[in-house]
């Protein structure tokens, strides 16, 4: 029975139509995270395509409750294949190995912790622009836990699973992303 | 709480990540602290201008056509007849996986000693712990209210140290349960790091010295002392950790139970 050809067609569409049914809704997270790693839209296109399938192809093997870090992960890995392949773009994961408060942190936090606060960021309505651009100009790992917690509004647990990375290290390279945000952001509006 | 462990905790606190006990000690130092309160105010600020202004890309809707019609396509594949052979031959292949399959399995499941068993059982209470509102059972960098907060819980009483003045700052304590038993559970903090640190009474009491673990990324450091076992877990780098574990081994050795 199980090797009729009809048995088998229907149980490959139902397994297709599960797919779809679990991966097709986080599609916008999956595409505006490849968007914001490879920076441009031909490129996410691709990218969010082959993870879908590569995700298609591993779907016996998810069994968990969190569809969407399952397939975040999994466009993240292909994003970082194609970073490689395409660019030869170093990625960095060395930063980590830098202690938390040591270099990274000097320039913003110095002297005395109590007396200087960080020089007062003002946006104006049409400094939105720089935003993006500041963003754009950070090292992939600190741009994809910014755009996973302020554009996805994912809890640390989530980003820690989808980046394959400990929490300890999500709580500090998102603290050192935001200060070097905030960096790029003051050079942005000084400059115009 | 001081300026230095605000601004550590200033990004958990803005993104309600931090359990009830911390939030409310982070509240009082930011309504007692100009520059903190500052810092603090300017970070929210930064948060709000991402959230407000990053352009979010949705996928465009030809994506999702594509998508669905390649699903499909990849569906319908193995619905084509096939021949006899093939489909004998997908038989034999799926028998030679299976024993293959049952073979390792059967060397896997041989394969955990009860120390990769305790390990691992150690690590996901480390991790477990880390959650929301779970870190602690009593919350109190006072060594004299955590000691005693464990009489009557456990049938021993674990040696508590504060090492704040080390860096290593305590945070509380936890009843926990690892390899069916009731054990304490220490946690301190470094920087971001929050490290557990399991103690229970030995069962041959030897001394043992200091052995290392990794998995997942974490670190795991055990040894025995004064009757004692005590296990270290953070995702705190091994050097770091192992400066911990050194302070903690030698301010228990003086005062044994």
């Amino acid at each position: 029975m199980k090797d009729d050809p009809r048995t088998r067609e229907l149980a490959a569409q139902h397994h297709a139509r599960r797919f779809e049914e679990l991966a097709l809704p986080h599609l916008d997270a999956a595409y505006n995270l490849a968007r914001w790693l490879t920076r441009n839209d031909h490129d996410a296109h691709d990218v969010v395509q082959e993870a879908y399938l590569r995700a298609f192809k591993f779907f016996d093997g998810f069994h968990g409750d969190n569809a969407r870090s399952w397939l975040l992960a999994i466009v993240r890995n292909t994003c970082y294949t194609w970073l490689q392949q395409n660019r030869g773009l170093r990625v960095n994961t060395s930063l980590d190995d830098l202690p938390d408060s040591g270099a990274a942190d000097a320039p913003l936090v110095s002297g005395q912790p109590c007396e200087d606060g960080p020089e007062k960021l003002m946006l104006r309505e049409d400094d939105r622009a720089l935003v993006n651009r500041a963003l754009e100009q950070l090292p992939e790992e600190f741009r994809e836990v910014l755009v996973l917690k302020e554009l996805e509004d994912l809890s640390y647990r989530e980003i820690a699973a989808i980046a394959g990375i400990p929490l300890g290290t999500v709580m500090s390279r998102l603290s050192r992303a935001r200060k070097l945000l905030h960096k790029h952001l003051q050079t942005l509006v000084r400059e115009t | 709480m001081n300026c230095a462990e605000a601004r550590d905790l200033v990004h958990l606190y803005l993104d309600q990540e931090l359990d009830l006990v911390r939030v409310v000690d982070v509240d009082k130092h930011l309504q007692s602290c100009a520059a903190c309160r500052a810092l603090y105010d300017e970070q929210r600020a930064l948060r709000a201008a991402v959230r407000r202004d990053a352009g979010y890309h949705r996928a465009p809707a030809e994506l999702r056509e594509r998508l669905r019609f390649s699903l499909r396509g990849q569906a319908d594949e193995p619905a084509r007849p096939r021949a006899r052979w093939q489909r004998r031959w997908n038989i034999a292949v799926a028998i030679a996986a299976a024993v293959v399959l049952s073979v390792s399995a059967v060397l896997y499941l041989a394969v955990p000693t009860p120390q990769n068993r305790l390990v691992d059982d150690l690590l996901s209470s480390h991790v477990r712990s880390l959650m929301a509102n779970h870190l602690a059972d009593v919350a109190s960098s006072d060594q004299h209210t955590v000691k005693p907060w464990f009489d009557g819980k456990l049938d021993y009483s674990p040696p508590v140290e504060d090492l704040t003045a080390q860096g290593f700052p305590l945070i509380g304590g936890r009843l926990d349960y690892v390899h069916d038993r009731p054990v304490a559970a220490l946690i301190y903090r470094h920087r971001l790091h929050v490290i557990n640190l399991f103690v229970w009474p030995g069962e041959s009491g030897r001394e043992q010295k200091l052995r290392a673990f990794t998995r997942q990324g974490y670190n795991l450091l055990h040894w025995a002392q004064g009757g004692m076992e005590f296990w270290a877990v953070s995702d705190l780098n091994e050097a770091e950790l192992k400066q911990f574990v050194d302070k903690i081994s030698a301010m228990s050795a003086p005062r044994q139970n």
